[in-house]
């Protein structure tokens, strides 16, 4: 196997990786994002964390295997994202522990007060988190600059600019979306019917900021279309896309939620996918001189490293699915509270 | 620069101490909830299923934080050191992803079952699924021990000049004048076998089964001197003090032998640790205070030849030991932290032995519950414990100092000294290490540096405070009943159902 095809195969298990944080933890993220405003009371507060109570810590190892693989098969493009997104990561870091101990601590004791402050730290933890991925991603397909050695540049500032604030707010409610089709799946009841007018209502918020992240992206961020006139056969991504997008509100009228789980699961690989057909072959491009760019090929491990990790995840991936789609089935179907519950 | 070097420093020490409040008690507490439920499985007796429980509830506590505390540490390479990540990524970030493939999974999903899902699935399947979580919580350990291993004693890799395409094919890639290199995998079990791994590896899986069985310890003495669950805390304390004195004594022979390896391969570390400056026949310090401007150690108090003896078991005592004099006064590492994070491990370790084998003694002679003074012992002993594994670790990690990867040593033919130069010290070869002032991310400033660690610091201490808290009100409520049914299904689908009707109940 040639060393570029390894770094390839290694691109697309990263993608691979990444959609499958996306889509598990993104209804975490969602579900918290929604938590304040669709659950009434502690019963359904309760219930809303609990749909989610057994699978975010395996969702979360999505990203931490992500992180690893990242690390291990592309380290130039790891260092140089990770050390220029500092604060960014940092901040993000907070999110997912706000996320994580609000879970772990809210249902320790019964005080009104005691619950809602860990309410109010697992919604901004949620928020945060996806606020913060989708501006990261923003500034990614821009590019930023750095040294030859790949170093950054600029400051946080830099980062931080209308259109990835706008890819920011646009992952929010991607995500917002995704969570509340997810919790409509797994509540009945009152609580449930509050969540037909949230997935409908965060249907449109996103299909407005999708319209304003494809215009702005096309117009003012000229790689995200080279690829497309070398390789047309990719312009099914954005087709099976709109489909899906729209495929989605006709299963919610359906009440159908299932039916817009899988379209809105489809929907984000899509945008995972455009993402990193957008970026390729570039892993870090370099937005003041293209020499520098960090690209799958000279950011790569060597071609040992990347046969060995091949082999890690033939022999793991396997493992991981069937435990997975072992717990998922354990835990299906309508969430209810018992002895064991956060 | 400095500034940042000091900073990011401090930021990962602190981290990686908060973090490791929380891997050895889920690693140990794994080991008593699969005992625990084994018991279960075949007795069908409530008491283990309720002692099962309430340490799960326990677990499930410490896993949260410590996944959250552990996503930090990944960043943490590429956030604050980018320059080691580029030079280490090749093969130290194969042992991380596999960590996360093989263990993370299988952690977080069947601890999914065991916290939850006692109702949803049957026996056989929820023993089965404590076993995965115990074993993935050791798998966690295996992959960052090998990567941190290979740190100190590097092997299986080739450091390399990285090459790039100049237009006229394939270059060493020169920046500044400075050829970029980095360290690429040649042997992969080479890499995971590295002359440290299984040493280092059992030293750590030991501690964090001491302190599983010393935190059951603390919390089973603590509810018999309050004359509270003696039946849980009886059952509890049987099988606590048995692992105590096996992981006690592991430790102290695993340790000996691990610190003859560590001659080996890092002289420098272990003479830190000894404060042993001259090289020749080496005294065993026992009492004293090293005075790094003299090279002496003040207040000594020394068996003679002692060290010569544990480096070599040699029994005349006098076997040369190499001592920091043979190394140049910026390779040598921090003296008096790498000497006292020794002590401190050494001698809780100590403890640790004598306890669980008082403990195990008044136990047998059934008058444990007597001896006031030694349960008391047990209640506060594993603050102890846990201060022993972080010593241990800081001993490891500031023994490696200046290096984040320590290059091979070069020994002379009888291996009795190293090979010096013309000015009696050693010469590190610079090109197969990395030192850690040379490692950190040239894109992170100091006023970044100092928020990321001002925040950190604030975030950890309350979430330390909360987790106390929160932790303190769990033990003093005690494990609760468990009912059993006649088919030895507890709770069981009705109560779960009726829960459920409640809910649906309380939402209308």
């Amino acid at each position: 196997m040639s060393y570029e095809l390894l770094c390839i195969i290694w691109f697309i298990l990263l993608n691979v990786l990444l959609i499958g944080y996306a889509i598990l933890d993104g209804f975490d993220l969602g579900v918290g994002f929604l938590h304040p405003f669709v659950a009434k009371d502690d019963t359904e507060r309760r219930l809303v964390m609990n749909s989610i109570g057994p699978l975010w810590d395996g969702n979360e190892v999505w990203l931490v295997t992500f992180g690893g693989a990242l690390f291990a098969m592309f380290p130039e493009a790891y260092a140089s994202i990770f050390s220029a997104f500092y604060l960014p990561f940092v901040l993000l870091l907070f999110a997912l522990i706000f996320r994580a101990v609000s879970l772990e601590f809210r249902s320790k004791r019964t005080s009104p007060a005691w619950r809602s402050f860990w309410d109010i730290l697992f919604f901004a933890g949620s928020t945060l988190a996806a606020l913060l991925f989708g501006v990261a991603v923003g500034a990614l397909m821009q590019g930023v600059a750095i040294s030859e050695r790949g170093d950054f540049l600029g400051s946080m500032l830099d980062l931080i600019n209308g259109f990835s604030v706008v890819v920011g707010l646009f992952t929010v409610a991607l995500l917002a979306m995704h969570g509340s089709i997810y919790l409509y799946m797994k509540t009945e009841g009152v609580l449930q019917q509050r969540l037909y007018g949230w997935m409908k209502g965060s249907w449109y918020v996103y299909v407005i900021l999708f319209v304003v992240v494809t215009i702005w992206s096309t117009m003012f961020v000229p790689a995200s279309l080279q690829h497309f006139r070398n390789t047309p056969v990719l312009w099914v991504v954005p087709l099976i896309n709109v489909l899906a997008i729209a495929n989605i509100m006709r299963a919610i009228r359906q009440e159908r939620p299932f039916y817009a789980f899988i379209s809105s699961c489809l929907v984000i690989a899509a945008h995972i996918i455009l993402f990193s057909a957008n970026l390729f072959p570039n892993l870090v491009p370099a937005a003041n001189n293209a020499a520098y760019n960090i690209t799958i090929f000279n950011g790569a491990s060597s071609r040992l490293t990347l046969t060995i990790g091949l082999i890690i995840v033939a022999i793991g991936m396997p493992l991981v699915l069937s435990y997975t789609s072992l717990i998922y089935w354990t835990f299906r179907g309508k969430v209810t509270l018992g002895p064991d519950s956060y | 620069m400095d500034t940042v070097i000091l900073l990011s420093r401090l930021q990962f020490a602190f981290t990686i101490m908060f973090h490791y409040i929380f891997p050895p008690l889920t690693i140990g507490l794994g080991i008593i909830l699969a005992y625990l439920e084994t018991r279960f499985y075949l007795t069908k007796k409530p008491v283990f299923a309720a002692a099962c429980q309430f340490w799960m509830k326990i677990f499930v506590l410490n896993f949260g934080i410590g996944v959250a505390s552990g996503i930090v540490m990944e960043f943490q390479f590429g956030t604050n050191w980018a320059t080691y990540s580029r030079f280490v990524g090749d093969v130290f970030g194969s042992a991380l992803a596999a960590e996360g493939i093989f263990a993370f999974f299988l952690e977080s999903g069947f601890l999914a079952v065991v916290a939850f899902g006692r109702q949803r699935v049957s026996r056989g399947f929820y023993l089965f699924s404590v076993y995965m979580v115990a074993l993935g919580s050791i798998f966690s350990s295996v992959w960052i021990v090998v990567a941190n291993s290979w740190q100190q004693t590097p092997a299986g890799h080739h450091v390399v000049d990285i090459m790039r395409d100049s237009g006229s094919g394939m270059t060493p890639w020169v920046i500044d004048g400075i050829v970029q290199r980095r360290a690429e995998i040649v042997n992969f079990l080479d890499l995971v076998f590295n002359p440290s791994t299984v040493q280092r590896l059992s030293h750590v899986l030991l501690g964090c089964f001491a302190v599983g069985a010393f935190f059951v310890l603390s919390v089973s003495a603590y509810f018999i001197l309050k004359n509270r669950h003696q039946e849980f805390a009886r059952h509890s304390i049987n099988g606590a003090l048995v692992l105590a004195l096996i992981s006690s004594l592991g430790l102290a022979i695993n340790g000996h032998t691990q610190a003859q390896n560590v001659y080996r391969y890092q002289p420098a570390k272990l003479a830190s640790f000894e404060a042993h400056f001259d090289t020749g026949r080496a005294d065993l310090n026992l009492i004293g205070w090293p005075n790094e401007k003299e090279e002496r150690i003040d207040f000594d108090i020394s068996i003679p030849g002692g060290l010569s003896f544990m480096v070599f078991d040699d029994l005349t005592f006098s076997k040369p030991v190499v001592g920091l004099d043979r190394f140049k006064p910026e390779d040598r590492p921090p003296l008096l932290l790498s000497y006292m994070s020794w002590r401190v491990m050494v001698g809780i370790g100590g403890l640790m032995i004598i306890a669980s084998v008082l403990g195990l003694y008044y136990n047998w002679r059934r008058t444990l519950n007597d001896k006031r003074w030694l349960l008391w012992c047990f209640v506060f002993g594993i603050g102890l414990v846990m201060a022993s594994n972080q010593a241990g670790w800081i001993g490891a990690e500031v023994g490696r100092q200046p290096w984040i990867v320590h290059p091979p040593v070069v020994w002379n033919e009888d291996g009795s000294d190293l090979v010096v130069g013309a000015d009696g010290f050693y010469e590190y070869q610079e090109r197969e290490g990395l030192r850690t002032v040379n490692a950190v991310s040239p894109a992170v400033n100091a006023q970044e540096a100092a928020t990321s660690l001002i925040l950190f610091t604030i975030l950890y201490l309350s979430l330390a405070a909360v987790w106390i808290f929160v932790l303190d009100r769990k033990i003093r409520k005690g494990p609760e009943e468990i009912e059993i049914t006649e088919d030895g299904t507890e709770h069981g689908f009705q109560d779960a159902s009726s829960e459920r009707q409640h809910a649906r109940l309380s939402q209308s």
